[in-house]
């Protein structure tokens, strides 16, 4: 059976670049870059070279990168980190409604600590209100936090406006970039942000690594106490491996970077463009212009998530959804939600997160098999034929 | 997917008896308060009381698929007395268990025969 795989929001796959330059490092290149002999040197070394590669894609000082385990802990360590760092100045923190559950529960976190929390709304298209922004600063707040971009629906958000407003109420301002890396051009300097999260699994590097950088001056206190390194703001030895990994994989995203966007877009394209067509009562979530050139995401009326999901791997297609049914908790997406998608529809979501495997053929797939699995859960679905019973 | 036993996926790949009746005895509909999904069964009953047919929709999970089929099937035939009697407990049973998450789906379809089969009783009461 044919394999198509599009759930690279969740997981990628491993460029033989990337791996080729992590292998020395689980071999005989072992060492801990603490060590003050040779084979810490070189370790050393290894984990340095992969801070400027991962600095030169954002445009940021190598020095001002920490590396995490992965990116949820960046996330942590920016919210929790720069909060405790600006604790006698205030104790109010802006969100957007739309941010990853490493941000928004940190937040959420830090309000049973006793801090105040104000969400930002966003509009249908998932983009942030930056009036509703600037009004919600004030003179207790420490942190803004609004992503570059969301990886469940795709929408891109104004970041460099985002900061402008908190830059000047002299409120550091941190964005989670975690999905945006990769595919859309950053620049820390460009975007006038204090504070950056990565994560190396989304730009095709391994899981398990994950980067912030802070800028110059910005005080953080750490997750993690421990030794030394990462300047002190990160404990614990470095995963040295998948830092190098992280590295190359930094450097092959910035070379390859505008190639790789128009190469997903093209494909992006062609599934938004086809789906409707042949799928009635299918809607594209988040924004349709200022999107992710890899994130395709719809919510298909009158049926559930979970469904289309079994149905598509048995077909060979993997995806994912935003249904409640598909949550472990139960609950649909917040994000979708705060798009103001209605709890029904969003049941039906469903995430096509193209990677640099996919090709044409994958698209003609899948609208190939995914309209008759529409079709047969449809026919199940009480809701449609009360639908097709009101429309006579 | 491998949270799911084969008696799963076999009833949510292969349903037994989807659809509507047209002149059915009684009609149950209810919601998933968790998940905010929806299940709605048809009886149709013959002499001696018996379900001779036994129909439902379902919008909701794959387990909440493979319970209504479960459901009807084990309906099917029985009296409505032996009908009211089937448990959320037996329906997860003969599917072979479900994963805890998905526990609250298998109360969903006895719910609704259950339902269906009261709506049958008020009509005949009256
Ligand atoms: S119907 Fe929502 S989890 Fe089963």
């Amino acid at each position: 059976m044919r394999e198509v795989y599009l759930d690279n929001y969740a997981a990628t796959p491993l460029p033989p670049e990337v791996k080729e330059a992590m292998l020395p490092y689980l071999g005989d290149r072992y060492g801990n870059p603490s060590s003050l002999h040779s084979r810490g040197d070189s370790a050393r070394e290894a984990v340095e070279e992969a801070r400027d590669k991962v600095a030169a894609l954002i445009g940021a000082n190598a020095e001002e990168v920490i590396f995490t385990s992965n990116g949820t802990e960046a996330n942590n360590l920016a919210v929790k980190g720069i909060t405790a760092g600006s604790r006698r100045k205030g104790r109010h923190i802006v969100v957007s409604a739309v941010e990853h559950f490493s941000v928004l529960h940190a937040a959420r976190s830090l309000e049973k600590q006793g801090y105040e929390l104000t969400l930002v709304p966003v509009d249908e298209y998932g983009l942030i209100d930056l009036d509703e922004l600037a009004a919600a600063i004030d003179e207790d707040t420490v942190l803004v936090s609004v992503m570059a971009a969301n990886g469940e629906v795709g929408t891109i958000q104004p970041v460099k406006e985002a900061a402008g407003i908190a830059a000047g109420r002299e409120v550091p301002f941190h964005t989670d970039a975690i999905a945006a890396a990769g595919t859309v051009p950053l620049d820390v300097g460009e975007l006038g942000v204090s504070a950056l999260s990565l994560s190396s699994d989304l730009i095709y590097g391994p899981q398990g690594v994950g980067a912030l950088w802070l800028k110059r001056g910005l005080r953080v206190i750490p997750l993690l106490d421990g030794g030394v390194q990462e300047g002190g703001r990160r404990g614990g030895t470095e995963n040295v491996a998948g830092i190098v990994g992280m590295g190359r994989a930094a450097e092959l995203a910035a070379q390859n970077m505008a190639a790789r966007s128009a190469r997903l877009a093209e494909l992006r394209d062609a599934l938004i463009a086809g789906l409707p067509e042949k799928v009635a009562h299918l809607y594209l979530t988040g924004h349709p212009s200022q999107r992710l050139p890899w994130n395709a995401s719809f919510a298909v009326e009158f049926i559930e998530g979970e469904g289309m999901l079994l149905f598509l791997d048995q077909r060979g297609v993997a995806v994912s959804s935003g249904s409640a049914c598909t949550s472990r908790a139960l609950k649909g997406s917040h994000v979708l939600t705060a798009c103001g998608i209605p709890a029904e529809r969003a049941q039906g979501s469903i995430l096509f997160s193209f990677g640099l495997q996919n090709t044409m053929e994958d698209v003609d797939y899948v609208l190939e098999v995914f309209p008759p699995i529409v079709d047969r859960l449809r026919q199940m679905s009480p809701l449609y034929a009360k639908y097709l019973k009101e429309r006579g | 997917m491998a949270q799911y036993s084969d008696e799963v996926m076999d009833h949510f790949t292969n349903p037994r008896n989807v659809g509507e009746i047209e002149d059915a005895d009684g009609v149950g509909e209810v919601g998933n308060p968790v998940c905010g999904d929806m299940m709605t069964f048809y009886v149709k009953v013959g002499e001696d009381e018996r379900l001779e047919d036994v129909k439902f929709k379902t919008f909701g999970c794959g387990a909440a698929i493979a319970v209504s089929s479960m459901v009807s099937e084990m309906a099917k035939g029985k009296t409505v007395d032996e009908a009211m009697r089937i448990s959320r407990d037996d329906v997860a049973k003969e599917l072979g268990g479900l994963p805890k998450q998905k526990m609250h789906c298998s109360n969903l379809g006895a719910d609704a025969l259950h339902l269906a089969i009261e709506d049958y009783r008020s009509k005949k009461g009256n």
